[in-house]
């Protein structure tokens, strides 16, 4: 075990992957040479030359497309985009190409890839690097989408997913990257090394993909959350005094829905929380589904906290994202609502 | 049963392929190293008449065109038609570009704002290209070409405001500092995507044809981002409907850590890309300030002639970081910048000014101090509005207005959360 960044664990994950299996590539803009604008992939060229990692030009449908052709020939790629915001030139080589490959070939051709891409905000980028597109990717079938919230999950996730026989979507929150962040942003900046889900075994391991984490076990309601927002949500557990239960689901889909359904079921109140905005975000499906499995177990409307339905602004931050003032109040009035 | 395979050189088909990635001559610790750049001598290239056939001057795109020679004189077919007036409004607006950036570049460290990205070396592209357009022409930029807005005369402190997301800023708050936008100033909204805005100048021409308009469109794009599918659309575009546009392609060597053989491939040269396009391009030392007018002005006219697009590639160096994020010795030289071969644009206009007369070391230093307490006065007045976190700021409200021309109810329900 080492104490690692969110940084070095997804590192430790692709050096792991490219170690076991020659057919693991890792490419994409600034990914060679320097190791990325994150240096996710810092170092990974010198170890395994510019034939496993490289740079790539600036085309994210380049990315993707040349990623679906090696994968196609038998190669596991593992590509960067330097943020998720610039993902859409590469949407339709996603959407229609990778997500579809085997169902269209009847499994002639399959598409193992992983697309990494730090997403959300917190770090004052404006509307062109703090996008939360989730919602973009649950909503195709053939993809599977996982948002990690730690070091430990970022490793054991990144690994199951290049590992998977069908194309992932990494949705790596860069605002959890150097340590968590519980949305308190006036207070100092609290490390990985403090946190015990920084501590991350050397080797190889992985997660299954699909399996959701109860970060605080409670009993008065249920937090449904990823990414970010776990530790949002665990600090107006902790503040607020309101024994929430806080779940992090850390794949999308595959869902793990019993995990889900069994604690609203137990709590009878749910909020869904995202960093991502709320209008046919992934909340909305959530929501959904414990409507429709929980529903003689509610005792209060399911209530969504989100990102407005407006771009990310760059001066205003701090009141467009769902931070502890906002999801502390939204939490008192699902405890008071009836 | 009979094969349809040809019979195969057995040698030949068992040599295995080799993957190719290109890479830069340098790396840190390494020396700088241009000889791939081939320069040149100013006033060699030829100067075809604006309505030349595209095929006959496709050597164009291989050469550099410099009018600039190395004692300062302005020589050969491409010498512009610049009074020393003109030249010396150029100095100075290249001089406030660079106090500008040392100033922001200070006050980001400084903490008064989240972001900035310098144009050290680059000075005479957006500065001279913007002297040759004509008012209502629209530029299409990317997040290094302010000198089209200093040179054009839009206010500094609206800048400073932007760039301190304050009270005044012009676009309340909501686009990373830089991303400039002013209509009235032929300056298209800056997007943070790359190469976007390349095709939307193709269709902003279309449109001035369409009505048969005067107004001409500047495309503006990295040699990073031409790889973006966007820059290949916008090339085709502007060759089927020969859209009254100017591409301009600045090839600054460096996409972040990405040198440019990269987006380049082996094409040998950016401007390259538009002759396959039957699109004339030219090639430009861009840190020579007189060429850079020179070759903006004879594209301006083609398009204005209804002779369609012309691909420009400014041969330049960015000396700085890409951005405030950056720190380039993880990934060159850091000697490099004193290298590169192309000298520095404020430098080489000097030099010029001063070989013809119209300039002294006196009055460049008077010059220089004059333009930074310019420039520190507009800080200080734009700093009165506020900075990023601290004194005025925009309102809140400004979050929900805008995403719609009419608020649609979803967001009059958001925003009453925040009760603003």
């Amino acid at each position: 075990m080492s104490r690692m960044t969110m940084i070095e664990a997804i590192r430790s994950a692709m050096d792991v992957s490219m170690g076991r299996d020659d057919n693991v590539v890792v490419y994409g803009e600034d990914v060679g040479f320097f190791g990325g604008v994150f240096r996710c992939t810092h170092g990974l060229q010198q170890k395994y030359g510019v034939n496993r990692c490289f740079d790539a030009p600036i085309s994210e449908l380049g990315i993707v497309g040349t990623a679906v052709g090696m994968a196609a020939y038998g190669l596991r790629p593992c590509v960067e985009i330097q943020f998720a915001d610039y993902m859409y030139p590469a949407y339709d080589q996603i959407v229609s190409e990778a997500a579809r490959l085997r169902y269209r070939s009847a499994g002639d051709f399959t598409c193992p890839i992983v697309i990494r891409m730090p997403t959300g905000g917190g770090i004052f980028g404006g509307q062109t690097h703090s996008q939360s597109p989730e919602a973009l990717f649950t909503h195709v079938s053939g993809l599977k989408t996982v948002v990690p919230s730690n070091p430990y999950d970022a490793k054991g996730l990144l690994i199951a997913a290049i590992e998977d026989p069908d194309p992932v979507i990494f949705l790596e929150p860069k605002r959890l990257y150097n340590g968590p962040f519980d949305g308190h942003h006036d207070r100092p900046v609290t490390p990985w090394s403090k946190h015990e889900l920084g501590e991350v075994p050397d080797g190889h391991f992985a997660l299954p993909l699909g399996k959701a984490a109860i970060r605080r076990a409670g009993s008065a309601c249920t937090i449904v959350t990823y990414g970010t927002m776990v530790h949002v949500a665990e600090a107006v557990a902790q503040e607020s005094g309101i024994d929430a239960e806080v779940i992090d689901l850390r794949t999308l889909v595959p869902l793990d829905l019993e995990t889900i359904v069994a604690s609203v079921s137990k709590t009878g109140r749910c909020m869904v929380l995202h960093e991502a905005t709320l209008t046919s975000g992934f909340g909305a499906e959530l929501a959904a589904l414990v409507q429709e499995h929980c529903f003689y177990h509610l005792e209060a409307p399911v209530v969504r906290v989100a990102g407005w339905d407006t771009p990310y602004p760059h001066a205003q931050e701090w009141a467009y994202f769902p931070g502890p003032d906002r999801v502390g109040r939204a939490l008192a009035e699902l405890m008071e609502s009836r | 049963m009979t094969s349809n395979t040809v019979p195969h050189d057995a040698a030949l088909h068992d040599a295995p392929l080799r993957f190719h990635v290109p890479e830069p001559a340098s790396r840190p610790g390494g020396q700088p190293d241009f000889s791939n750049v081939v320069i040149p001598e100013a006033g060699s290239v030829r100067k075809p008449p604006v309505d030349v056939a595209p095929d006959e001057i496709r050597d164009l795109a291989y050469s550099i065109i410099r009018v600039l020679d190395s004692e300062g004189k302005a020589v050969g077919p491409w010498a512009p038609d610049l009074s020393n007036e003109d030249l010396i409004t150029g100095l100075r607006n290249m001089m406030t570009l660079r106090s500008f950036d040392a100033r922001m570049q200070m006050a980001q460290r400084q903490g008064k704002t989240s972001f900035y990205m310098q144009h050290t070396g680059e000075e005479a592209v957006s500065s001279a290209f913007r002297i040759a357009l004509s008012p209502g022409d629209m530029n299409f930029p990317t997040y290094r070409q302010a000198g089209l807005l200093i040179a054009g005369g839009y206010p500094l402190v609206d800048m400073m405001c932007q760039i301190y997301s304050n009270e005044r800023d012009p676009l309340k708050g909501r686009q990373l500092p830089i991303m400039y936008s002013s209509r009235e100033h032929g300056f298209f909204s800056i997007s943070g995507n790359l190469t976007t805005q390349f095709v939307q100048a193709v269709g902003w021409a279309m449109a001035s044809a369409i009505k048969g308009d005067t107004k001409i469109a500047a495309a503006w794009v990295g040699d990073g981002a031409t790889a973006e599918p966007d820059f290949h659309a916008a090339l085709v575009f502007a060759s089927t409907y020969k859209a009254p546009v100017v591409l301009n392609v600045v090839n600054n060597q460096w996409a972040i850590s990405t040198f440019q053989g990269i987006a380049r491939g082996n094409s040998g040269t950016f401007a390259a890309r538009g002759l396959g396009f039957g699109i004339p391009a030219l090639r430009v030392d861009g840190n020579d300030y007189l060429a850079v007018y020179a070759v903006a002005q004879w594209a301006i006219e083609r398009a204005r002639r209804n002779l369609g697009p012309t691909l420009v590639e400014y041969v330049t160096y960015r000396a700085g970081a890409h951005s405030t994020s950056d720190d380039p010795s993880a990934y060159r030289p850091k000697a490099e910048s004193d290298g590169w071969p192309l000298g520095d644009p404020l430098m080489r206009l000097k030099d010029h000014l001063i070989a013809i007369g119209a300039w002294s070391q006196e009055r460049h230093t008077q010059t220089e101090a004059e333009i930074l307490a310019t420039v520190i006065a507009a800080q200080k007045e734009a700093e009165s509005f506020g900075t990023l976190h601290s004194g005025g700021k925009p309102s809140d409200r400004d979050i929900f207005e805008g995403v719609y021309a009419e608020m649609p109810p979803h967001l009059r329900r958001q925003r009453q959360q925040i009760g603003v």
